[in-house]
């Protein structure tokens, strides 16, 4: 695995003058991913959303390797046809057979949770040598901040408001990285961009595999959490040290928590720096904060039991 | 000519046949009835060893043509089939292929859609993809649905066009009737089609390119439309001179609206698709009774050979036109709207009527057929008033 000195050698695949937000989480997961990828020949895809839209307004692209967009709803369905093309093209003797060429593709937790998510179980099922990366912000922060299947229970969005009758988002969210591990897939791991080390090397083993694999990334969006663009990272961070977004990755079928919690922290210091959740503050809302705290620890016990099976 | 085989196939099998020798690089397969047994076809060629086409079963048709998508902007030759509600859950990317200008070809086996549910054939399919910038041939046999998919492919990757293009045959009508045929030798259709040298290929990994950028903000959307536009009008000459090319092979003409009885035809239908041998087989009768009748089969719809129409039918007495699908609430079919549309231009203008038949794979018979030229005749001696719209045989 590549220490700091050496991905900071690397050569950014992503180039900066984009138009993402200052403080936004997707390109940075974006810039660690292709990093772990080291010096591997890719081709990359994005779903529509912040990501895409920002890095290729024409006639710029920020993009140094080459890359295409299709739509919202089948970012993975689009490179597995890319990868296939590869293969295609090595039979008909148009690429050498031992060419080595590896494929990615990017979306939000709206692109992949949501409208994506038969075009990826699609593609992870058959096997494409292929590596998801889904930065999940929470919610389809392109559109304006609606609620997505990834937005956490008890947070404001604008299709889930806040007023008299409703307080935020009423559903718990989706656990697509463990749905994506039932695909049985040789490698599935949830990240986060405030874990650089922990994030590149499951990247680095994300392009290692031969087949289908998939990263589920934490990406704090300052415009939609409410957040200072310069805290973005110690959000990022919190959201690991309180168990809301727990590290782990599932080899081969062999779950393991990457990053162990010695102490974990209260969930309020995850929410409270968070405009979205600031109704969760107010005197009458103090029993929903405890079942938010409840969701949290459900679900950390959940992976950590899972994890502690292997 | 060249050397070939008389088969007794349908016309999936056709299609299959012509897919094979095609040889794409990928294919991206989703059963729908009636398009299977093309999939299923290929899958065995596939199995056998016959073809090195990377296949892709994808879990929906929206993911066969966003695979395809990808592996066309990867550099690919591709191919795929489709139907009915297929065809409209591809929608969106219908467009995105013709937008990124990528050279598919489709296959369609043209079908109802619901609701109510129906497996049979219509046009409502494919005519609801007709504005998405694909080109668009119709097949009236298993011969024709064969020769159209070799022709497609290229004029897709003729680079004057690059554009997606489709291939239809009329559901169960043409896909499972048992046909004669002439199949090609592999050689002769392998050189006709060449090898496909794309520009700009993700794969060219050396040379890296950007695919589907964002072209808002004030960006040039405006102009990349236009640029469709002269593509697909471009394509009108490239797919006369590849049909010339290809029936100077096969001895089978080839002209975008063909003609029978056309040159003194006083009472004219026009048709598309597999209705055509039905009208033909009328019109045969009734000349043989000396009235002037005359069928039309328009078997490029998109680009529209709106000249070439005008031309053939502007010394009738009275059009009718057959159309096998809806354009609710339109003042007529989809076939019915461009022929008008056609002849505005022209001093002379015979009158017209449209029939829409033949939906959900309603019989078309052959009383039918015989009551619109009688219906024309009728108009043109003064008889009878043009009825706008009818629903030719509805109960």
């Amino acid at each position: 695995m590549a220490n700091i000195k050496e991905l900071s050698a690397r050569e950014d695949r992503l180039s900066g003058g984009h138009r993402l937000c200052a403080g936004c989480g997707a390109s940075i997961a974006v810039r660690q991913v292709l990093l772990g990828a080291g010096e591997t020949p890719l081709v990359a895809g994005c779903a529509t959303g912040c990501l895409e839209v920002s890095t290729t307004i024409y006639p710029y692209s920020s993009w140094k390797t080459p890359f295409i967009h299709n739509a919202f709803e089948n970012s993975a369905a689009t490179i597995s046809g890319v990868e296939a093309a590869f293969k295609g093209l090595k039979a008909a003797g148009k690429i050498p057979a031992d060419k080595r060429v590896k494929f990615v593709a990017f979306g939000g937790d709206g692109g992949t949770y949501d409208i994506g998510l038969q075009s990826l179980s699609g593609a992870m099922e058959r096997g494409h040598d292929m590596v998801y990366v889904c930065y999940d912000n929470g919610a389809y922060m392109n559109t304006g901040i609606q609620r997505s299947s990834a937005t956490p229970f008890g947070a404001w969005a604008t299709t889930a408001e806040v007023g008299k009758a409703q307080q935020g988002k009423t559903q718990r969210r989706k656990d697509l990285t463990s749905i994506i591990a039932a695909h049985g897939v040789p490698y599935v791991a949830q990240a986060s961009i405030s874990h650089w080390k922990d994030l590149t090397n499951k990247a680095e083993k994300a392009f290692a595999v031969e087949g289908p694999a998939f990263l589920n990334i934490l990406t704090p969006c300052p415009r939609g959490w409410r957040t200072k663009p310069e805290s973005t990272i110690e959000i990022a961070k919190l959201a690991v040290t309180t168990g809301f977004w727990p590290l782990f990755e599932v080899e081969d079928g062999v779950w393991t928590q990457t990053v162990k919690l010695r102490e974990r922290k209260p969930i309020e210091e995850f929410l409270k720096p968070q405009g979205r959740f600031k109704h969760l503050f107010k005197p009458e809302n103090a029993e929903l904060l405890a079942s938010v705290q409840t969701e949290v620890d459900r679900y950390l016990t959940y992976i950590e039991k899972r994890c502690a099976c292997g | 000519m060249a050397e070939q085989k008389t088969v007794a196939a349908t016309g999936n099998i056709m299609v299959a046949e012509a897919m094979r020798q095609c040889a794409p690089d990928m294919m991206a397969a989703y059963p729908i009835t009636p398009q299977t047994t093309i999939v299923e076809e290929f899958a065995k060629f596939v199995a056998q060893g016959r073809v090195h086409t990377e296949y892709v079963t994808v879990e929906s048709e929206h993911s066969a043509m966003s695979a395809c998508v990808g592996a066309s902007a990867a550099g690919a030759r591709v191919m795929t089939a489709t139907s009915s509600q297929g065809l409209a859950y591809m929608w969106e990317e219908l467009h995105i292929a013709a937008g990124l200008r990528l050279p598919i070809v489709m296959a369609n086996a043209n079908r109802a859609l619901a609701a109510p549910i129906n497996i049979h054939c219509d046009h409502s399919d494919i005519m609801g993809a007709r504005d998405t910038g694909w080109v668009i041939y119709f097949a009236e046999t298993a011969q024709e649905a064969y020769d159209n998919t070799i022709m497609a492919l290229r004029v897709a990757e003729h680079p004057d066009v690059m554009l997606p293009v489709m291939s239809t045959l009329d559901g169960f009508i043409t896909t499972h009737s048992i046909d004669r045929a002439e199949l090609m030798d592999d050689e002769t259709v392998k050189a006709f089609v060449g090898d496909y040298v794309p520009e700009n290929a993700l794969l060219d990994i050396e040379h890296p390119t950007s695919h589907g950028n964002f072209a808002g903000l004030g960006g040039p959307y405006f102009e990349f439309k236009k640029s469709q536009r002269n593509a697909i009008d471009r394509s009108m000459g490239v797919i006369k001179e590849v049909g010339a090319e290809w029936s100077e092979i096969t001895g089978r003409p080839f002209d975008v609206i063909e003609g029978w009885g056309m040159e003194d035809a006083e009472y004219v239908i026009i048709a598309i698709g597999s209705t055509a041998g039905n009208v033909r087989h009328v019109a045969r009768e009734l000349r043989a009774e000396g009235i002037k009748v005359g069928v039309l089969k328009v078997r490029v719809f998109r680009p529209f050979p709106f000249s070439e129409i005008a031309d053939a039918i502007k010394g009738a007495k009275a059009v009718a036109v057959l159309d096998r699908s809806e354009s609710f609430g339109a003042e007529g079919g989809p076939l019915f709207l461009e022929v008008r549309s056609a002849l505005y231009d022209y001093d002379v203008r015979p009158a017209m009527v449209n029939y829409i038949y033949g939906l959900g794979g309603a019989d078309v018979k052959l009383d039918l057929i015989r009551r619109v030229y009688s219906d024309l005749a009728d108009i043109a001696d003064g008889v009878a008033e043009p009825s706008g719209l009818v629903y030719l045989g509805a109960r």
